[in-house]
């Protein structure tokens, strides 16, 4: 995997060689500080953000292009996402965010799956999304891994950042709906399902460590048992879709037994127990805002954002699974809600830019407005959030992917 | 909102305000941003009103205030018509079931409940009237019915029409395109389709032959069929046809039909109108669309586009918006004249077309859709710009009485969402399956 990763990282920086530009913005939201009144982020050739500040304070050398709007944010960032696995047509040809053979697939990657040339990538974009966190999507105990892309390339070569993020997980009644008449036909059966298949992944990791380099000592190799086993070492988190009560005490309670990363996804209940969530010191990837209150997410509230961050609990938002129309969710509009529902413009922001990026593990790389990242850039042409703004420039890696106005 | 009340009480509630309409107050909002939409913003206004209707609506100093009147203070808020949505699925309900795909004969009035978070939902996203319909899986789901949302307890209570044994209460629900396909007996194709259409309307052309041959004599009359004589209604032009549509071919068979046997026809949700726009517009047939976040999701939505409602107005078509709940949810019904303007359309059209436009379609534009003198005082309270995703609804008013109030803890959980505030929320249609709105 980590060889697969550096190949691909190579490949995406190949792609970013030509990009020389100067953003100004009446206002720059760089996220990292107060926002800067003209501003200017300059972009060098390698695609990462050279100088960041006062448009006065900055000097554009000579070869630059120089492009301006009246408001600039980092790139933004779709915390959970299962675009470019699931397409717009809706048909099953193109929907490969759930597989239901097996309720347990951790061994499914994300990069197998994704189609960069998905218009839904291209939409997500128009609208200044430039990262998604994206892969197998909620409905299964464990329905595979999950990934970081940027929303450009011809391929997932091109396109990613982190070839395996995290294990996508759901608790709850949907995974029983999903694979009725088969196991799990209820909560427990499903977290017990889940401890039986980490007390593998342990003892599966035992064995491998008392093999030591003898590898005739060593297991058969479980492809599934290996996917878990960066989990329970710290380095790939769990993301366990949760939103009941229940569930999330539940996804809790498995933290605790295994040690692991958690990262609890929807979550729309979470202000019933924000003590619980802040003790365990876990970020929640948020459901959309304007999730359909039914079935998970009945009791979702549109200040659910503004209670977790006022709580101290780190919060992303999502675009989340859409199994009929809209195909996907827009975080800048999902965020939008959120900005008119208790918290902060810049609040809001956060969770589909710096708060997004670090949640997914990317925090030094995007996300924010700072020297030495990637040079992801939204120019709009009014406030971000209102509906009749336009996203009128997206740079990915510094180069321009848009420059039309929508 | 809807207080739930104990039996022994509900007698009470529902007196009170047939009670009080004889010597109603009049009331006066002072100050407030008016957006008449039958006239430009009028930026100090008043308007008054008693009796369920609107007295008079002007700038301050114009209008004359009766002695006595109820003065509220609306600086810095603004006032539009309660929003009116042209295609709904609020109150639960269904209407045909799997047995044929023409049911012209099934009311969702007989199924709705008016007690369904889903309404008061609505009534917090600002909507006083709405047509609420049976689903999209048939050619002929059923009869749709137009709502006021006043803050009762039953369905006779919600009509807008005045004698429902009588009077005609709603449209007629069609559809075609995929919705409606599948196995015998319903259609395998369009053509087929289109042909169970023609061949219904053929009879209910013949059966109106019969009515009207037979006069007063009612031992020659044909015997009663429900179906046929709700399709006379539509051949007469006292029932309008909402024919849910998206693809642009779709869209002109829709169009071929009802010129066929000269029915009023509303297109719904005209996903590719703007491919046929000059042909609506030709046509003379309104279109009420909505706007969905991504396009796609089904095959028929894939060209789906914010910029719709823009060449449906460049083209010369009476555009409306409509929610489709629980497609899109009735608290945010404002945001699709926001993302309209994005892509196009100039703000006053926009605001036209969750009023009067979507009055029009229904057939209810001397009641609803305005701040004029005599009609319904159905009117909103905003916290600010209708096309501003900062914007609350803080008041609605159905006929003078206030049936949401952002002040109030309970209404405000319903625009906010909440622990149970939902319960019940889409059973029926959700699980039904989605394809069929």
């Amino acid at each position: 995997m980590r060889t697969l990763m550096l190949t691909l990282l190579g490949l995406a920086a190949a792609a970013t060689l030509e990009a020389q530009v100067a953003v100004r913005g009446e206002t720059v939201h760089t996220m990292a500080g107060e926002a800067i009144r003209d501003g200017l982020v300059l972009i060098g050739r390698d695609g990462r953000i050279e100088q960041v500040g006062p448009a006065k304070s900055i000097r554009v050398p000579a070869g630059y292009r120089t492009m301006t709007a009246k408001v600039v944010t980092p790139g933004l960032v779709d915390a959970h996402t299962v675009v470019g696995l699931a397409g717009a047509l809706n048909q099953p040809h193109d929907q490969d965010q759930l597989e239901t053979s097996d309720p347990l697939q951790p061994e499914l990657r994300a990069v197998d799956a994704y189609n960069a040339r998905e218009v839904l990538v291209e939409w997500l974009r128009s609208f200044g999304v430039t990262t998604l966190h994206t892969g197998h999507g909620p409905g299964a105990l464990m329905s595979g891994q999950t990934m970081v892309v940027k929303t450009v390339g011809n391929s997932v070569a091109e396109a990613v950042v982190d070839s395996s993020t995290m294990i996508a997980m759901t608790l709850g009644p949907d995974v029983s709906r999903t694979f009725a008449p088969k196991s799990p036909g209820t909560r427990a059966k499903g977290v017990a399902m889940v401890r039986a298949r980490f007390v593998k992944a342990v003892e599966y990791g035992a064995k491998l460590a008392a093999a030591g380099d003898d590898a005739a000592k060593r297991p058969a190799r479980d492809l599934g048992l290996e996917a878990l086993l960066p989990v329970l070492d710290g380095r790939r988190a769990a993301l366990i879709t949760a939103n009941s009560v229940s569930e999330i005490l539940a996804a809790l309670r498995l933290q605790a037994e295994f040690g692991f990363r958690l990262v609890l996804d929807g979550a729309s209940e979470a202000y019933l127990v924000l003590p619980q969530i802040k003790a365990a010191g876990v970020p929640v990837i948020l459901h959309p805002s304007m999730a359909r209150q039914t079935g998970g997410t009945e009791n979702a509230t549109l200040e659910d954002a503004m209670l977790l961050r006022n709580a101290g609990i780190p919060v992303a938002l999502q675009s989340g699974f859409e199994g009929y129309v809209p195909k996907t969710r827009v975080v800048l509009f999902e965020a939008a809600i959120l900005a008119a529902n208790g918290l902060t413009p810049a609040e809001a922001l956060a969770t589909i830019t710096i708060d997004a990026a670090r949640i997914i593990g990317q925090g030094s790389r995007i996300g924010s407005l700072e020297v030495g990242k990637d040079g992801d850039v939204v120019l709009f042409d009014g406030d971000p959030f209102e509906y009749t703004s336009h996203v009128c420039g997206v740079l990915i890696n510094g180069r321009v992917v848009r420059e039309s106005c929508r | 909102m809807l207080r739930r009340v104990s039996l022994a009480t509900l007698g009470l509630v529902l007196a009170v305000p047939l009670g009080l309409a004889a010597q109603a107050p009049v009331r006066v909002f002072t100050g407030a941003r008016l957006l008449p939409i039958a006239g430009p913003a009028i930026e100090d206004g008043v308007l008054v009103v008693q009796d369920g209707k609107i007295l008079a609506v002007g700038p301050r100093g114009s209008v004359r205030v009766p002695a006595g009147a109820e003065t509220i203070d609306a600086r810095g808020k603004t006032i539009m018509p309660g929003l009116v949505d042209s295609h709904s699925h609020i109150g639960d309900a269904d209407g045909a079931d799997r047995s044929s795909p023409i049911q012209g004969d099934v009311r969702i009035m007989d199924a709705l409940d008016a007690r369904a978070a889903t309404i008061q939902r609505a009534q917090a996203g600002g909507i006083t009237s709405v047509n609420v319909m049976p689903g999209s899986g048939h050619l002929m789901s059923g009869q749709t019915v137009y709502l006021k949302l006043r803050d009762v307890g039953t369905i006779d209570e919600l009509l807008i029409c005045a004698a429902p044994r009588t009077d005609i209460c709603g449209g007629l629900k069609m559809a075609n395109g995929t919705n409606p396909r599948g196995a015998a007996p319903f259609p395998g194709t369009r053509a087929k389709a289109a042909a169970l259409v023609r061949d219904k309307f053929v009879k209910a052309v013949e059966y109106r032959a019969k009515l009207r041959a037979a006069g007063d004599d009612a031992s020659k009359r044909p015997p009663r069929d429900l179906e046929l004589e709700a399709l006379v209604e539509v051949l007469d032009g006292k029932r309008i046809v909402h024919n849910h549509t998206h693809r642009h071919d779709d869209v002109l068979t829709s169009v071929r039909l009802a010129q066929e046997f000269g029915y009023k026809l509303v297109l719904q949700h005209v996903s590719e109108g703007y491919k046929v726009a000059r042909e609506i517009a030709a046509a003379g047939v309104p279109a009420s669309i909505i706007l969905i976040d991504s396009p796609g999701g089904k095959l028929e939505a894939i060209d789906g586009a914010f910029e719709n409602a823009a060449e449906l107005v460049k083209a010369g078509v009476l555009v409306g918006f409509h929610t489709d709940d629980g497609i899109t949810d009735s608290r945010f019904f404002l945001r699709s004249a926001g993302l309209a303007v994005r892509a196009g359309l100039s703000p006053k059209v926009a605001l036209e077309a969750l009023t009067i436009n979507n009055a029009k379609m229904l057939g209810l534009e001397q009641r609803v859709g305005t701040l004029e003198v005599g009609k319904d005082a159905d009117f909103i309270l905003l916290s600010g710009d209708p096309l501003s995703v900062y914007t609350k609804v803080l008041e609605t008013w159905v006929e003078g009485l206030k049936v949401f109030d952002r002040a109030d803890a309970k209404d405000r959980a319903l625009a906010v969402g909440g622990f149970g505030v939902m319960k019940g929320t889409l059973e029926g249609h959700w699980h039904d399956g989605m394809e069929d709105h």
